[in-house]
């Protein structure tokens, strides 16, 4: 394990009226891209804020490179950030709002000079730094921000939502400009998002919060693969949620008996569960099998088609099972050209065991 | 179509109506200041600068020229860092009791001119500052104050909450964010307040006759020429007051359009 930058030891923030962070705990290694991501209110700009000192936390201790950070003013931190709604200076050009942090720390006006010029040049702004911000795109005001935040060498760059007011294919550019400058940089990113394409592409670990807490943390694949609970399930979507009780549990395998019939789950997650507990399971909608055909599957649903979604290379069914509930299924725009699809039809879907993944609690 | 085009000429010439009444005295007075004849009447009589010769050539008027600059130069100063600070704690506190705060901060206009200057002046006199200039400077600036407060509070509104907290982000404390940051955010906002308050000042005159004692403003002395008889001097002088006026005025009205609009395009 890396030497942790960051530790957030049961850090609680409570307002007068509600709870925006329950005490949480958790660790920050150095050089790493974190993203923090949750429905709006769940606590994850109050995360962020309390990490630049903007907010005070209420209980526990969050640690710097050792040191607790807790009374440390805002300004006497290096956690400098890039902010929604970017808060560049308006009546500063370009250049002097890159140089405002140097000048904050007593730099010299022609070597901070020279510093945000260089930072401007190499986020490829760097004919715009005489430019007023007010007149620059938002793409460009994006990459102001980022200098002005970088240009003081941190180890931590804090970010919160910073490509929400851009346009989708910018955000897609300024993806690949952050993890580039986060890989060569090697220091710390903390990223605040709502989005999930935006974590799941650049973080190499994904917290997940939920009504001031930690519902999962960990790496985007795992969190998309083996979802720790029924929020993170519903949160990432995309998953088909099956929640039923255990019918048996022999040696080979756990039965569970659903509203739409029984189903296998895979032993080893389900090991400690007896006959008649509830247990719920996920399978990702691009694991799911779609025929026209009953397969001779253990796990087969049938149902009908309700409506299909396309997304370029793949396609999202949405299906119907006998009980109304909806099954979600993925599949690449190649493999439905090979199936007959006709609304209101009959389909199976059908998927192996060992892909279902068993929800604690 | 045509209705339209019938109402916005009707509009027009509301305007203009309203305009010419408010400046036909004035325009009146402008003209007669540089007419030779000593009565005002019509037709005129020849082009001549000698009222203006007149007044310059009496001490008392170049006096209270000199006292009503001090007194406007000083009262806008203190009104609109007074005003600042209020519109700042609006800004950025919020406390029990803040739309009393205010509610005070907003009173003296609402109060009548001739019962302000009565309670200035029995309050001056108890602490000894009666008839004195800073006497003035002080109850000008009373008077200022909330002219100024309203026009930095309209600026800071536009402000993003996130502007002071990303400079401390970035290193800057308290005060150096309120010097590096707040002020130059508001500036057009400050310089519109200054121009605003030194044109209250300098045309005010019940406070300044109340309080004033002979240490008299332009309009103080303006009044006392016209008890004697009507003087073509009066025309003069109310000219040089109107300009000075009408230039900070015009001058605080353009700061406060010209910024506003360059952000809107920003956006």
């Amino acid at each position: 394990m890396t030497q942790s930058l960051v530790v957030f030891d049961k850090v609680e923030k409570r307002f007068a009226d509600f709870t925006a962070v329950k005490p949480t705990s958790f660790e920050i290694a150095q050089g790493e891209f974190l993203a923090i991501m949750g429905p709006s209110g769940c606590g994850k700009t109050t995360t962020l804020r309390m990490l630049a000192g903007l907010e005070a936390p209420t209980g526990g201790e969050i640690r710097f490179e050792g040191k607790v950070m807790n009374d440390v003013k805002p300004h006497e931190r290096d956690t400098p950030m890039v902010w929604q709604s970017l808060a560049l200076f308006p009546f500063l050009n370009a250049r002097e709002n890159v140089e405002f942090g140097l000048k904050m720390r007593g730099m010299e006006a022609a070597t901070r000079k020279k510093k945000a010029l260089d930072w401007l040049d190499r986020l490829g702004i760097g004919q715009f730094a005489e430019r007023n911000v007010a007149k620059l795109s938002g793409g460009q005001r994006q990459r102001v921000a980022l200098a002005r935040a970088l240009v003081t060498e941190p180890k931590i760059l804090l970010l919160d939502e910073p490509l929400s007011a851009l346009d989708a294919h910018l955000v897609i550019r300024m993806q690949s400009v952050l993890t580039k400058l986060q890989k060569e940089l090697g220091i710390t990113f903390v990223y605040v998002t709502h989005s999930q394409s935006e974590a799941f592409a650049m973080a190499d670990r994904v917290i997940i919060m939920a009504q001031g807490e930690i519902a999962q943390i960990g790496k985007a694949k795992d969190i998309y693969r083996a979802p720790a609970n029924k929020f993170v399930a519903e949160f990432v979507g995309r998953n088909n949620i099956f929640e039923g009780t255990v019918k048996a549990n022999t040696s080979g395998s756990v039965q569970v008996e659903t509203r739409l019939g029984t189903f296998v789950v895979p032993t080893a997650a389900a090991s400690t569960a007896r006959t008649g507990d509830p247990l719920s399971f996920v399978v990702a909608a691009d694991l799911v099998q779609v025929s026209t055909k009953k397969p001779a599957a253990e796990n087969v649903v049938e149902c009908q088609l309700l409506s299909e979604q396309f997304m370029g290379t793949t396609v999202t069914l949405f299906l119907e099972a006998a009980d109304g509930s909806e099954i979600k299924v993925q599949i690449g725009q190649r493999e439905l050209e090979t199936i007959d699809l006709t609304h209101g039809g009959r389909l199976y879907a059908s998927w192996p065991s060992s892909r279902a993944h068993v929800l604690a609690g | 179509m045509n209705t339209e085009k019938a109402t916005s000429w009707a509009l027009y010439i509301y305007i203009a109506i309203a305009f010419a009444f408010i400046f036909t005295p004035i325009i009146w007075s402008f003209i007669f200041s540089f007419n030779s004849d000593r009565f005002p009447s019509l037709p005129l009589g020849s082009f001549s600068l000698k009222w203006y010769q007149t007044i310059l050539s009496r001490p008392e008027v170049l006096e209270a020229a000199w006292t009503s600059l001090v007194v406007a130069a000083c009262s806008s100063l203190l009104s609109t860092f007074i005003g600042f600070c209020t519109a700042y704690t609006d800004y950025r506190y919020s406390f029990l009791g803040k739309q009393a705060y205010l509610a005070l901060a907003m009173l003296p206009p609402t109060i009548p001119l001739i019962i302000m200057a009565l309670a200035m002046l029995s309050w001056l006199a108890q602490i000894g500052l009666s008839g004195q200039v800073v006497s003035i400077i002080i109850a000008h600036t009373v008077l200022g104050a909330p002219f100024a407060m309203a026009v930095i509070r309209l600026r800071l509104n536009d402000m993003d909450p996130n502007l002071e907290a990303a400079s401390w982000n970035l290193g800057a404390s308290e005060w150096r964010a309120m010097r590096e940051v707040v002020v130059p955010f508001a500036m057009p906002s400050i310089i519109a307040a200054l121009c605003l308050t030194a044109a209250v000042s300098f045309d005010e005159f019940a406070v300044a006759w109340f309080v004033s004692g002979l240490n008299k403003t332009i309009p103080v002395v303006i009044l006392e020429i016209l008890q004697g008889n009507v003087d073509p001097q009066i025309n003069a002088i109310g000219t040089f007051v109107f300009v000075i006026s009408i230039t900070l005025i015009v001058v605080a009205q353009v700061l406060m359009l010209s910024k506003g609009k360059k952000e809107e395009t920003a956006q």
